[in-house]
């Protein structure tokens, strides 16, 4: 005899529809339509009735050839590399030191608070803190350097186009490596004991021990960093805004800026923004695609193969047995 | 012997680099405190000093009837945070109870979508979504940065992750026996379990929000600015020649910040261990 079991299906749908209304109202459509300004005459104080330009991709062309944009997306990638290879190197260093069981390193958890503390403060005030730090003639890191005898005259920070793109640099650098290295410790902590170990015991040096057991263990930890890490990038908008806003010379105008200005800077050029906006989304999508692609984990993506034709074989079997149940 | 010398002087090494990065760390806050409480003369003359002067209440002076207004910004981000956080929260944590709890066809499909879409950034949708704001008269309100705070898919996916192992199901099974409404399972049973992780995410979705430009500078004109725009407002010209007084103003925007950190660093720096490790 089989009792009716109440089936709370119905429910699963009821808890996450506001979930889904909300990304589609809010996220999905926007894209589309986004995307579709990109096609159109949208653009002006008071925009004529949309219609889809008679040579569609027209604005992409436009971003495109434009003197700014690929500069721009240039400035966007060099500032974010310049920031992120010190930055997760820095990080991977300081995690193994936080982490040796031979140093047993004093005060991490002070470190630790004040390392990362940066992160946590408004990217905007960063900003300007660091315009009122490298102030011309008179500021402090300019009284900092003569009085080191590292400079004989105060320098114009903000008239070096390099100058300025390291500040930005930095600051996204001092920003985030606190961050990274945390991440990367409680990586290495997830690493089994036991593979140190056995190291330890086969008479592996510090390095060889970082070289074949910690790094490799710690692949999709670092690839989860340089992804988040490279779309963040790709996005640098407050820091470079009110740092220089863009200066000099577009030194450090990145692409978020650019599209920012191209839209609510004045210009109301609503349709060339939307086209530089989907260009950076098929970037982000195809690096992110490409570096999941590269560093995913064969073994894994086997072992999971392997688990999803068990769990159908499994269903399958149930399927049968409940049949035959039924039948009885 | 000539190893364990070696050694010390490795570790004694480490030392140095971390405290020269925990003063590199430090330094442009310490220098941002001094330099508020000192007057633009003073700091022209010498810009840095260890030392506070005494002018923190003439260059608070410098504030009076101008757009820069901290008490403001800090009512406005507090009512934006504050919103943004209890949504994205609740509903996250409703919508990964419903992958877990519940069988129901489209529960893959629908995960695996929200494993997809954890990655666009909400920038690139900026021009549509102004766009839609405008025709529905929401620009220069708070609602649209907080309401879409209700589909945050990184934190759906957090919350599943902790609510597997957390929330057994047989609890909601008895509960439902004892004659318990779905709702009521899920308010009473389910969301006093997650706390630890409500409390670790509410923490980031606060400082996130809070520390939000972008948005908040294309929707709000400047009667409605949030702590970041306010901020923004210390370029101007105007400021040129009243170092205090920036000094000041960015102060005053960190402050709260300040507070919530170190009343709270622990949590968030277990926090950020934890998120990663979904990695």
């Amino acid at each position: 005899m089989q009792r009716k079991r109440v089936s709370y299906a119905k429910w699963g749908y009821i808890f996450a529809a506001p979930f889904m209304i909300a990304f589609l109202v809010f996220t999905l459509y926007p894209l589309i339509t986004t995307l579709i300004y990109g096609f159109t005459n949208y653009k002006g104080m008071n925009p004529p009735p949309l219609e889809i330009l008679d040579e569609p991709f027209k604005m992409y062309k436009t971003v495109l050839t434009d003197k700014v944009f690929l500069p721009a997306l240039k400035n966007t990638f060099v500032i974010w590399g310049v920031n992120f290879i010190p930055q997760i190197l820095l990080a991977l260093v300081l995690a193994v030191w936080f982490t040796s069981t031979r140093r047993k390193i004093k005060g991490q958890g002070f470190f630790k608070v004040v390392l990362y503390m940066p992160n946590i403060i408004t990217a905007a005030t960063i900003a300007i803190l660091f315009r009122a730090l490298f102030q011309y003639p008179k500021g402090p890191v300019n009284d900092l350097l003569m009085s080191w005898g590292v400079i004989e005259s105060a320098f114009d920070f903000s008239v070096s186009g390099t100058a300025a793109r390291c500040i930005v640099a930095f600051i996204q650098f001092w920003q985030w490596y606190g961050y990274t290295m945390i991440v990367l410790i409680s990586g290495i902590l997830g690493i089994s004991p036991e593979l140190f170990e056995a190291a330890e015991i086969d008479g592996a040096t510090g390095f060889q021990q970082f070289w074949y057991v910690t790094l490799p263990n710690l692949k999709s930890i670092m690839l989860f960093t340089l992804v988040t890490s490279m779309i963040g990038g790709l996005n640098m908008f407050d820091i470079p805004r009110l740092y220089l806003n863009g200066g000099p010379n577009n030194a450090t105008k990145t692409a978020a800026l650019y599209i920012y200005e191209q839209a609510f800077g004045n210009s109301y050029r609503y349709n060339r923004a939307s086209a530089a906006s989907m260009i950076m989304f098929i970037i982000i999508a195809i690096l992110a695609a490409l570096v999941f692609y590269m560093l995913r984990d064969k073994d894994e993506a086997k072992l999971n193969k392997i688990i999803r034709q068990q769990e159908k074989e499994y269903k399958r079997k149930m399927k049968e047995q409940k049949l035959q149940g039924g039948g009885n | 012997m000539r190893h364990g010398i070696r050694a010390k002087i490795g570790t004694t090494g480490i030392y140095i680099v971390c405290i020269f990065l925990a003063l590199l760390s430090i330094f442009p806050f310490y220098i941002m405190i001094v330099n508020a409480t000192r007057s633009t003369y003073e700091i022209q003359s010498t810009a840095i000093s260890l030392i506070p002067s005494t002018h923190i209440i003439d260059n608070w002076g410098v504030f009076d009837g101008k757009k820069f207004d901290p008490i403001k910004g800090f009512l406005h981000s507090m009512l934006v945070s504050t919103g943004a956080t209890i949504l994205a929260v609740y509903f996250s944590t409703l919508t990964a109870y419903a992958v877990v709890v519940y069988d129901w066809k489209l529960k893959n499909a629908f995960f695996t979508f929200v494993m997809c879409v954890l990655m666009i950034p909400a920038q690139l949708t900026t021009i549509g979504f102004y766009k839609m704001m405008y025709s529905w008269g929401w620009v220069n309100s708070f609602a649209p940065l907080i309401i879409p705070a209700i589909a945050a898919p990184s934190m759906v996916f957090f919350m599943r992750q902790y609510m597997i192992p957390a929330l057994s199901l047989e609890i909601v099974q008895s509960a439902r026996i004892d004659g318990a409404g779905e709702f009521y399972i899920f308010n009473r049973i389910a969301m006093p379990i997650m706390k630890p992780a409500i409390a670790t995410q509410a923490i980031f979705t606060f400082v996130n929000s809070w520390n939000q430009l972008f948005m908040p500078l294309i929707l709000l004109r400047q009667d409605k600015y949030t702590m970041p725009c306010m901020v923004s407002l210390l370029n101007n010209d105007f400021y040129k020649t009243e170092y205090g007084a920036v000094y000041l103003g960015l102060f005053l925007t960190v402050l709260p910040l300040f507070v919530v950190y170190f009343a709270l660093s622990k949590y968030i720096i277990a926090g950020v261990a934890l998120g990663s490790v979904k990695g």
